[in-house]
């Protein structure tokens, strides 16, 4: 459907009420639910919550009959053609794995609650989601300083000392560098992750090497941490609990084979300064 | 003691910092860190002050963790899952990872498979405490809604 016809039956609807005739055009209404479901699932929300906004969204603006089925990468939708003279709705929608960005997810909850409280015609909602779309990330001098000041954080919490924690905090500032400068746009995540450990733990050897910090490992699980897959694995739980047994077992999957790869980089760093050393500095 | 402190304070710090990696808005960064350093907090003391095995002392933190995400979601109306990812970061075996791989590569096998199989178990020990934590029917969390 056209932008201009979306419009004009925005401005229509808004002229005669608040809360919106019963809707003869479903389509646009399912796009809109659709829109919505992909901001959630793309930026880190759990399969419950699209299926309840989208099906939210479809029940405000009185489409009856919406079925959709959500999964940890992909929405199905169908659903209209009830009303006479009206085409049934079916979309497809692949949503790949990527970084989530939690602040898009609480916005859209956000909207969907306005939605239900009657306060956006479906032209509105529609816009809505386009700024929720570009809202911008962290900058990434703010997400590379979070990623050292965390690193340094748990050197702390899993036993580090004062010195180990600030060797943390460099080989923190380092990885995150290297993961949205060079990794997450230009590498498949096992790689990426692979490398990921390796050059956490190189940082760490070398400055350790150099006469800085008290204890190699309580740096190196500092400097790891910033790639611990926090989200995939939350969700993957959560999805399990809701009975969505299938993206729950890949998003538990994802964070599994994320955990092997890390500890894969980590492990040929230490075995290659193991058998430099001969063991005797670890 | 002191050691216990200062770990829930990089606890909560830490927590804070990675909720800006994960794009939380900033408003809730506050209570982000409260929940981390609670979730620690707890775990150190149920480890060092009970006799309750680590994995029971996680599974304990990780329950408390995910019911006050529930209430702080509730409370400030935004979903569970900003508090929940950062309550449960600190109790994330990442250590226990580490060790394992450090025990296979220096060549120590039953060290290895011990830090191993405590790291799953403090995994599964989370993944059953959320389960639990999100059993309790939504309505249960009613008494904490914002008042209009």
């Amino acid at each position: 459907m056209k932008k201009s016809e979306k419009r004009r039956l925005a401005a229509r609807r808004s002229a005669v009420s608040v809360s919106p005739a019963p809707c003869a055009d479903e389509g646009a209404v399912m796009g809109v639910a659709m829109k919505a479901g992909k901001l959630l699932l793309e930026n880190g929300a759990e399969i419950f919550r699209v299926e309840e906004t989208m099906e939210r969204i479809c029940r405000h603006y009185h489409v009856e009959n919406p079925s959709f089925f959500v999964l940890s990468n992909g929405i199905f939708m169908t659903g209209g053609g009830g009303v006479p003279g009206s085409r049934p709705f079916a979309h497809v929608e692949h949503i790949p794995v990527k970084g989530a960005q939690l602040d898009r997810v609480v916005a859209v909850n956000q909207l969907s609650r306005e939605i239900e409280g009657g306060r956006h015609t479906l032209h509105e909602a529609d816009a809505c989601l386009d700024a929720i779309a570009r809202m911008p990330g962290k900058k990434r001098w703010q997400q590379i300083l979070a990623s050292g000041v965390g690193s340094a954080c748990f050197c702390i919490l899993f036993g580090g000392s004062g010195a180990d924690s600030a060797v943390s905090f460099f080989a923190g500032l380092l990885l995150y560098a290297y993961v949205l400068l060079l990794s997450a746009p230009h590498m498949s995540r096992m790689i990426g992750n692979v490398l990921g450990g390796m050059l956490a733990s190189a940082a760490c050897v070398l400055l350790y090497a150099l006469g800085l910090g008290d204890d190699l490992s309580h740096m190196i699980i500092g400097a790891i941490i910033p790639l611990i897959p926090g989200i995939p694995f939350t969700n993957g739980i959560r999805d399990l609990a809701d009975g969505d047994y299938i993206s729950g077992s890949v998003r538990l999957l994802d964070a599994l084979v994320t955990f092997l790869c890390i500890a894969t980089g980590v492990g040929v760093v230490i075995a290659l300064y193991h058998s430099m050393t001969g063991g005797a500095l670890l | 003691m002191n050691r216990i402190l200062i770990e829930t304070l990089a606890a909560a710090l830490g927590s804070a910092a990675f909720s800006l990696l994960f794009g939380v808005p900033e408003i809730y960064y506050l209570e982000c860190g409260l929940t981390g350093g609670g979730g620690w907090l707890l775990v150190r003391l149920l480890t060092d002050f009970t006799p309750f095995p680590p994995t029971l002392a996680t599974f304990l933190a990780a329950a408390a963790v995910a019911l006050y995400s529930r209430i702080a979601a509730v409370r400030r109306r935004c979903p569970t899952t900003v508090f929940l990812i950062a309550g449960i970061f600190p109790l994330v075996p990442g250590a226990g990872i580490y060790w394992t791989v450090y025990y296979l590569v220096t060549g120590e096998a039953a060290l290895a498979w011990s830090s191993g199989a405590a790291a799953l178990k403090a995994a599964f020990a989370i993944v059953l405490a959320i389960a639990a934590a999100f059993e309790l029917p939504r309505s249960a969390f009613h008494g904490f809604l914002p008042r209009k």
